[in-house]
């Protein structure tokens, strides 16, 4: 069998598992669901009214949306921190199976939490007044793209999990980062009434980029004012999220598995 | 089957394997044994290709653990110290997980799984989580997990360390009536009564090397085999004693004694045959025995002997009957 197909079959071996692992663990999902549930509304309605009520409620959500998709990563660092915890890594690592299944299990599987949390986050915003103004199929590009983002996010856990070697390690290195990455970008203000350097960086920051293309292709209209940077990126948000979803999913995967391999000279 | 050369690995100045070398042949129960931190498990894992050894080869059904894993693991199947099941998924699905995992098909996996539950007595349990599982219940799980592939060699880390005793000889029977059968398995215990009971040959081992080879009945006899405990009704009996003794063991024998003159060790080459011969000759020489005990090396005694250290084992899981006889 070729190594893409082995990679391809064994993965979704272990992604069958992950999954009647996370439907038999109570709470599981709690994270995933209520995590959305308390941002949609802690920020439309906490920072809504100041920042322009309902058209910043109708711009909040495409952010929310690529925020909500962020914490991927910390799903997979954590639950694969677990993983490589358990005695159960002998008995994959002891077996002619794929090198990069563990891995890519986990990062497939997490996706369908991350569908949750997607499906979550859009109820909520429907609650809230926001609705898709464009054509199903370009709503549907829109959902697509947030789940390629979510999914390049996986592997950045992957990798922190990998590094991490611990659950509890793994749990902080995973959230941590989370909060500059997605709130220095343009994901919940306007990048201009950012301070000058940061203003280049959410220009060039991929959740940027994820936000506003998302909003383009749901149809929704960001209030008077506000942008979303300056630049090549800033211009081209969809052709540069897609870019950089695939090039983090290329470092990452790449880092992620030789690390797995690397276990064994530990 | 499997060529073990000259393994070594370091863990920061800690030598785990200190130049092991070993053969087993094809359909060998191979036992290793040896106290906890003597190298078993890393030898283990060497062979098992979780890590790598720094220098050193090991070559498991034709291929070498450092040249081409991934051929060693088609040839391999392995049951660690610890059962590797997934505890949230159930018996058949831990089966058919790894199955699918082996490249075998659905249809194939399918079956394989249900064969495994059969054989190792897991049907009535198939359909529950192995979390929910005895003891005994996930060892039989991870053993069938191990022979999913019909490996020709078969690696068992400890397979009984953790078990009751029910447990132990439940383990025992499976190793020996299901594993062996032509497979080639490499076994680790601390337990001399483990590898004694399962084994074709042991190879002692301690501080990452090798320290004593051999099947066990050699090994028993170089390790002083059993002795005879024998308390004397009084110290005037001794002499005469010693002298029966020495008529039925031979010269090179030395009894210990304790100061009293009253209690006498005395090395039992052939077990219980020996513990009769001298006490039907004390009996016919009128000497009054009021004790007589045939005893077992422990572990303890096994490396005493052959280290001149004790084992940092634990202790040994069944207690001795006073007059039980080995195998």
């Amino acid at each position: 069998m070729s190594t893409i197909a082995s990679a391809a079959r064994d993965s979704s071996v272990i992604a069958w598992r992950n999954l009647l692992n996370v439907g038999r663990t109570p709470g599981a999902l709690v994270t995933g669901v209520v995590q959305p549930v308390i941002f949609v509304f802690l920020l439309a309605f906490v920072f809504g009214g100041s920042l322009g009520g309902a058209p910043y409620r109708e711009f909040l959500i495409g952010g929310l949306l690529a925020q909500t998709l962020t914490f991927n990563s910390s799903f997979t660092a954590v639950y694969l921190a677990k993983d490589l915890q358990l005695g159960l890594i002998d008995r994959f690592r002891s077996l002619p199976m794929s090198r990069v299944a563990v891995i890519l299990g986990r990062t497939t599987s997490d996706l369908a939490t991350g569908v949750i949390s997607l499906a979550v986050t859009m109820v909520c915003g429907l609650i809230i007044g926001w609705r898709i103004t464009e054509g199903p199929w370009s709503a549907l590009l829109g959902i697509l793209l947030l789940l390629l983002f979510g999914f390049a996010m996986s592997w950045i856990g992957a990798f922190i999990a990998l590094t991490a070697r611990s659950v509890e390690v793994a749990q902080s290195l995973g959230l941590i980062w989370l909060f500059p990455v997605t709130f220095l970008s343009g994901a919940f203000v306007s990048v201009d009434s950012l301070p000058g350097p940061l203003q280049t960086i959410a220009s060039w920051n991929p959740v940027t980029a994820v936000a506003t293309s998302v909003r383009e292709l749901f149809g929704n209209v960001s209030p008077a004012g506000y942008t979303s940077g300056t630049g090549w990126a800033a211009d081209n948000p969809m052709l540069y999220a897609v870019i950089s979803c695939v090039a983090v999913i290329a470092i990452f995967s790449t880092v992620a598995v030789s690390q797995y391999r690397g276990i064994s000279k530990r | 089957m499997i060529r073990i050369d000259q393994l070594r690995k370091n863990y920061g100045s800690f030598r785990a394997l200190d130049g092991i070398d070993l053969q087993v042949d094809q359909g060998q129960i191979f036992g290793l044994l040896g106290p906890n931190g003597a190298g078993k498990t890393t030898t283990v894992k060497v062979l098992s290709t979780l890590i790598r050894p720094d220098s050193g080869d090991a070559i498991v059904a034709g291929n070498s653990v450092t040249a081409d894993p991934t051929a060693v693991r088609r040839s391999i199947g392995l049951s660690g110290q610890y059962a590797a099941v997934d505890e949230k998924l159930t018996g058949y699905e831990n089966l058919l997980m790894v199955a699918r995992l082996y490249g075998m098909s659905r249809t194939e996996s399918r079956a394989r799984a249900r064969e495994l539950l059969r054989e190792f007595a897991l049907v009535d349990v198939r359909d529950k989580r192995a979390g929910a599982y005895s003891g005994g219940m996930r060892r039989r799980l991870d053993l069938a997990s191990a022979l999913v592939y019909r490996p020709p060699v078969v690696i068992l880390d400890e397979p009984t360390t953790g078990l009751d005793p029910r447990g132990r000889l439940d383990t025992w029977d499976v190793i020996s009536t299901l594993v062996g059968q032509g497979t080639t398995v490499l076994l680790t215990t601390q337990y001399l009564e483990e590898a004694d009971q399962l084994a074709d040959r042991i190879a002692v081992i301690d501080s990452g090397r090798v320290i004593a080879e051999g099947t066990s009945n050699e090994l028993k006899v170089s390790l002083g085999a059993e002795r005879i405990a024998l308390t004397l009704a009084s110290s005037e009996f001794l002499a005469e004693t010693l002298r029966i003794i020495e008529r039925i063991l031979g010269g090179s024998v030395t009894p210990q004694r304790d100061s009293t003159g009253q209690r006498l060790t005395v090395p039992a080459p052939q077990g219980q045959k020996t513990l009769l011969e001298v006490l039907g000759a004390l009996d016919r020489a009128g000497v009054l025995v009021t004790e007589a005990a045939l005893c077992r090396p422990t572990l303890d005694d096994v490396f005493l002997e052959l280290t001149g250290s004790p084992a940092t084992a634990e202790p040994s899981p069944q207690p001795q009957s006073e007059v039980e006889v080995g195998a």
